[in-house]
C-alpha cells in the first residue's frame, strides 16, 4: 500500500523537518505555503493603536508519498523536528493513495516511487 | 526684485511638496487590503492631474486673485493671466508663477489627504466630481481667507498659519469626517479586522512625506533665509518627538508598532505645520510630543467603539493634529522667532484668533463637505455596489490588479 503524509507545520520549522526527513532517507517531497488555524485560533498583532486579532496564520504544508511500512517512522521524525511544545506546532494527516504515475517513464505504483537511495528502495 | 537664491529654494520646495502626494499615496496604499491598493494609490495620484488643471484655469485666481469682500479672490488670474516671471505682492523676490506653482502643490495634496476616509468603497467617478467641487468650494476660499488677503489672515483676524495647519490639515481632516459619515462604513466594519496589506509601503510613504515636508514648511518662508531654516528644524523636531511618543504609547498597549511610529512622525509633521516659522525648537518638541497622544487616543476611541469607519484615521491625524497645531501656535508663538507672541508669551489674543479661525474652517469644511457628499450620493452614488466592493476596487473600478 502507498500512503500520502500531509504534514502542516510551522513555517520556520521547514528547514529542520526537511533535513530530518533527508536524514532518514526521504528524497521526494513537495511543499505549499498555506494559511489557516487550528485550536490555537490565531495570534494578536499590534496595529496603529492597540492590538487586533489575526486568525489565519501562514503555515507550511509538506506532502510525502511513501510505502506503508515507512509511515510511522516518518511521522515520528516530523513530530520530533517540527515540535516546540507550544500551541501551533501543526497537524499530520495520512491518506491512502490509489496509484502513482511517473510522467516521464509511465511507470506506475511502487516503481514510480523508486528513487536511488530513497527510504522505500531499502 | 528677483532673488536667485530664493527662486532656487522655491523651485526645489515645489518639487518636494509635489512628491508628498505620491508619498501619501503609498502611505495610504499600504494600509488597505490587497484588492484595493491600486485604487487607493490612484485616489491620491489623480489629484496631481486634476487639481493642476483646476489651479491653472481658475483655482489660483479664486484663492489668490484680488480680494472680493474678504471672502474670495477675483477672476484676474484666470488661466494664469498676468502670472509670469515678475514678482507678486505675495512673494516679492520670486517670480509670481513660482509662487502660484508652489501653492498649487498644496492645493493638490489637500484633497488627496481626504481620500483616506473613503478608501475601499468610493465610486471613482463620483470621487472625481467631488474633488473638483471640494477644491473649488472649500480649499480655494479657505486658502483665500488665510493667505490670500481674506478675513482670517493678516488682513483680517490675524490668525497665524505658517504652512497650512488650518488651510490644509483642518479642512482635510474635518472634511474626511463628514465624508466618512456620509458614505458609511466598509462592509464588515466592526466584524472583521481590516489588516494592512503592505506596511512597508506606509513606511516608505511616511519617510518621503517627512522629506517633502521640508519643502512644505521650509518653502513656506517663501525665501531661502533664516526663517526657512528655522521651519525646517522645527518640522524635523516635531516629527521626531511625535514618532517617539507614539512608539511609547504603542509599546504600553502591546509592542512598538512600526506603522504606529511612522504615523506618529506624520502627525508630528501635521501639528508643527501652522507654527513652524513661529515657535521655538523647544516649542516644536512640546507640540510634537503632545499631538501623538491626541491622535493615538482619538483613533483608539473611534475605532475601538466602531463609531465611524474613518478608514485611515484622517480626522484623528489631520483634523485633530491640525487643530492642535493651530491652537498650539497661539500658545507657543514667540516674537523672537516669527515676530508674533502667543498666550505663553503674554498675548492671549493670538490664541483666540487661532481658535476662531480654526472653528470657522471646521464649520465650513465639515458643513460643505457633508452637503456635497449627500447631494452627490443622491445624483451619482458615493459608493460602489456590494459585489464590486467585495471583489475590490482595483478590479471593479479599474479592471487592473496590483499583483499578477
Amino acid at each position: 500500500m502507498t500512503k500520502k503524509i500531509e504534514a502542516i507545520i510551522r513555517t520556520e520549522k521547514l528547514e529542520d523537518v526537511k533535513n530530518a526527513l533527508h536524514g532518514i532517507g526521504i528524497v521526494g517531497m513537495n511543499t505549499f505555503e498555506i494559511q489557516g488555524h487550528g485550536r490555537q485560533g490565531g495570534i494578536k498583532l499590534t496595529g496603529r493603536t492597540g492590538t487586533y486579532q489575526v486568525d489565519m496564520l501562514p503555515k507550511m504544508q509538506l506532502n510525502i508519498i511513501l510505502s506503508d511500512h515507512n509511515v510511522e517512522k516518518t511521522i515520528a521524525t516530523i513530530c520530533k523536528a517540527a515540535g516546540t511544545g507550544e500551541p501551533g506546532d501543526g497537524i499530520i494527516f495520512v491518506y491512502p493513495v490509489d496509484d502513482v504515475i511517473r510522467v516521464r517513464t509511465g511507470e506506475r505504483g511502487k516503481e514510480a516511487l523508486h528513487y536511488e537511495g530513497d527510504i522505500d528502495s531499502k | 526684485m528677483i532673488d536667485s537664491g530664493d527662486t532656487t529654494w522655491l523651485l526645489v520646495s515645489s518639487a518636494l511638496v509635489l512628491v508628498m502626494t505620491p508619498a501619501l499615496a503609498f502611505f495610504y496604499g499600504g494600509m488597505v487590503r490587497k484588492k484595493n491598493i491600486l485604487s487607493t494609490l490612484n485616489l491620491s495620484f489623480i489629484m496631481m492631474c486634476l487639481i493642476s488643471i483646476q489651479w491653472l484655469l481658475y483655482g489660483y485666481s479664486l484663492a489668490f486673485g484680488s480680494d472680493v469682500g474678504g471672502i474670495i479672490g477675483g477672476l484676474d488670474f484666470l488661466g494664469f493671466t498676468g502670472v509670469g516671471a515678475e514678482p507678486s505682492a505675495y512673494a516679492p523676490t520670486i517670480p509670481h508663477m513660482l509662487f502660484a506653482a508652489f501653492q498649487m502643490m498644496f492645493a493638490i495634496i489637500t484633497p488627496a489627504l481626504i481620500t483616506g476616509a473613503f478608501v475601499e468603497r468610493v465610486r471613482f467617478k463620483t470621487f472625481i466630481v467631488f474633488s473638483l467641487l471640494w477644491a473649488t468650494l472649500v480649499y480655494d476660499p479657505v486658502a483665500h481667507w488665510v493667505w490670500g488677503g481674506g478675513i482670517l489672515g493678516a488682513a483680517g483676524l490675524g490668525a497665524l498659519d505658517f504652512a497650512g495647519g488650518t488651510v490644509v490639515h483642518i479642512t482635510a481632516g474635518f472634511s474626511a469626517l463628514a465624508f466618512a459619515l456620509a458614505i458609511g462604513p466598509r462592509k464588515g466594519f466592526g466584524k472583521t479586522s481590516f489588516e494592512p496589506s503592505n506596511i512597508p509601503f506606509s513606511v516608505l510613504g511616511a519617510g518621503l512625506l517627512w522629506m517633502g515636508w521640508f519643502g512644505f514648511n521650509g518653502g513656506s518662508a517663501l525665501a531661502a533665509n533664516g526663517t526657512a531654516v528655522h521651519a525646517l528644524f522645527t518640522t524635523n523636531t516635531a516629527a521626531a518627538a511625535a514618532g517617539l511618543v507614539w512608539m511609547i504609547l504603542s509599546w504600553i498597549d502591546n509592542k512598538p508598532s512600526v506603522l504606529g511610529i511612522v504615523t506618529g512622525a506624520v502627525v508630528g509633521l501635521v501639528a508643527i505645520t501652522p507654527g513652524a516659522g513661529f515657535v521655538t525648537p523647544i516649542g516644536a518638541l512640546i507640540i510634537g510630543a503632545l499631538v501623538a497622544p491626541i491622535s493615538y487616543y482619538a483613533i483608539k476611541f473611534i475605532k475601538g467603539r466602531n463609531l465611524i469607519d474613518e478608514s485611515l484615521d484622517v480626522f484623528a491625524c489631520h483634523g485633530l493634529g491640525g487643530l492642535w497645531g493651530a491652537l498650539a501656535t497661539g500658545l507657543f508663538a514667540a516674537s523672537s522667532v516669527g515676530g508674533v507672541d502667543g498666550l505663553f508669551y503674554g498675548n492671549p489674543g493670538q490664541f483666540l484668533a487661532q481658535l476662531w479661525a480654526a472653528l470657522l474652517a471646521i464649520a465650513v469644511s465639515f458643513g460643505v463637505t457633508f452637503v456635497l457628499a449627500k447631494v452627490l450620493n443622491a445624483i451619482m452614488g458615493l459608493r460602489v455596489s456590494d459585489s464590486e466592493e467585495q471583489v475590490g476596487l482595483d478590479i471593479s473600478e479599474h479592471a487592473e490588479r496590483a499583483y499578477a
